[in-house]
């Protein structure tokens, strides 16, 4: 067994000189919160605009005349739909559809860059080598790449400052390759908070305190404020953007998870497309619903979820809401109890608190632009 | 902070005591330990609790704590404030957050309680 060492990010100083609370989180040493706390920095990302340290996320590369053909082959979204500069969320499955890991997969002229999640590293890397074709070479930047996300309905306005590029045209889910403070980045419009917002890759990681505060300078006027991964999760949570190791896993399929959108049954084979054809054609026998308390009470992972007295699943994200205020969650329900408007009950400290299952997001005021 | 006049517990709760009552709250410590603490089930007036029983259950936004009584006690009054505003543990933790009043049971118990210097210490202040 190798031994891991706590990794630092490049922006760790920064972190511990803004007393944040450090925890180690996928072998990385990261801020959960800073010194006002995770409601407050929830509340700062939906009105203005927050940044965040998220350098422990893998990145590869794939390159090779047959990079298509591997892409296909790896994951579930048609990648071959993508534009030069565009980007899509993915599923990579193992052949019985169990999730290996959400992805996110930018296409460059000669290049793809995929952004992974920091806890599947080292296992998504082993797998995508597992499955290399001809034509194919992968490289692992992880650890050589720092990435910084801005998000809030000010973003665009900090991030304007920044680059020549009119960012208006910016789409979401869109990329470029851009500079700034002089350090080559990748610039992207993606985030994982619902807010209008980007992510910004580079790798001269000597540059990357002055970057940071080369942004935190930009970001005044609107009080930018750095965000923990605390505020990340309920961020996401009021979304329902799915986290892997809570939401999906190994055990999980995209079907049940709620990812159809991202399945493309019509392209060629990808690995885990018959497994996940039968399971369609069967019909899924669990789905990821979300659920908001009727009662007063914070759902958690692993409660359980009742119906009549029955056992119909299991809570797997769970949290109050900073902007709503009310107890939020998602879980596997069976098929018979997936209907939005369906009322269950979830066992908090032998209490059984009344839920219902709602249409996502939880949050409805996003600014994300699609 | 730690307030001497005050009676303490390893596990970061304060009592304030007065002849054979109490009042219980979280320290100041154990509230920025906790963080935004966003959720309490408060004990019932009238419970008996014996010593090291729930007393009450907090939450922040990512950590679910159980206060636990240190003495045998009665709970007498509980603060219904925190009901609707569980953040008061967090901006007043010896005043506006307290959690309960108790009727101690055995007086003897509180010998067991530390003193604010020896809280200071546990707690590296």
């Amino acid at each position: 067994m190798k031994k891991y060492l706590p990794k630092e990010t490049a922006f760790y100083n920064i972190h511990k000189k803004r007393n944040a609370k450090i925890v180690s989180f996928a072998g990385y040493e990261m801020p959960v919160q800073y010194e006002n706390g995770i409601v407050s920095e929830h509340k700062k990302v939906r009105k203005s605009v927050g940044m965040f340290d998220l350098s422990h996320m893998g990145e590869f590369i794939v390159k090779g005349e047959k990079r298509l053909d591997f892409i296909q082959k790896m994951t579930t979204n048609d990648a071959s739909k993508l534009e030069i500069g565009q980007i899509q969320y993915t599923n990579m499955c193992y052949p019985n559809g169990g999730i290996v890991d959400d992805l996110l997969v930018y296409r460059e002229k000669d290049i793809f860059y995929l952004v992974a999640n920091a806890s599947n590293i080292d296992k998504d890397f082993e797998w995508l080598k597992t499955n290399l074709i001809e034509g194919v070479k992968l490289q692992n930047v992880s650890d050589k790449t720092a990435l910084i996300a801005v998000q809030g309905p000010y973003s665009e306005k900090v991030m304007q400052k920044l680059v020549n590029e009119n960012l208006v045209n910016l789409r979401y889910y869109y990329f470029i390759r851009t500079k700034i403070a002089d350090v080559p980045v990748i610039l992207s419009r993606t985030g994982y908070t619902g807010e209008d917002g980007f992510e910004i890759y580079f790798t001269q990681l000597d540059k990357a305190e002055n970057l940071w505060n080369k942004i935190e300078k930009a970001g005044e006027e609107f009080e930018i404020e750095p965000i923990g991964l605390g505020a990340r999760d309920t961020l996401r949570l009021e979304m329902k953007y799915p986290l892997y190791g809570n939401d999906i896993d190994e055990n999980t399929n995209p079907l049940e998870a709620g990812l159809k959108w991202i399945v493309k049954f019509k392209k060629n084979d990808f690995i885990g497309k018959e497994t996940l054809l039968k399971i369609r054609e069967e019909k899924i026998q669990k789905k990821l619903v979300a659920f908001k308390m009727s009662e007063k009470g914070i759902p958690r992972p692993h409660y359980e979820i009742f119906k009549n007295g029955q056992q119909i699943g299991e809570v797997r994200s769970g949290t109050i809401s900073p902007s709503l205020n009310i107890g939020i969650g998602t879980g596997y329900v069976k098929r018979d109890f997936m209907k939005i408007g369906t009322e269950i009950e979830i066992k908090i400290r032998e209490k059984y608190l009344k839920a219902e299952i709602v249409n996502p997001p939880f949050y409805k005021n996003g600014t994300l632009k699609m | 902070m730690v307030k001497d006049e005050l009676k303490y517990t390893e596990t970061h709760e304060w009592l304030k005591i007065h002849n054979s009552e109490a009042t219980i709250g979280l320290t100041d410590y154990a509230q920025k330990e906790l963080g935004d603490i966003v959720f309490i089930e408060l004990p019932e007036i009238g419970a008996e609790l014996a010593a090291a029983e729930v007393l009450a259950t907090v939450e922040a936004v990512k950590a679910v704590e159980e206060i636990c009584i240190p003495i045998s006690a009665k709970i007498i009054d509980v603060n219904t404030n925190l009901a609707d505003s569980p953040e008061l543990i967090n901006s007043s933790p010896y005043k506006n957050g307290w959690i309960a009043k108790l009727e101690i049971i055995n007086m003897d118990e509180i010998e067991n309680l530390l003193s604010a210097d020896k809280y200071k210490q546990l707690i590296g202040e």
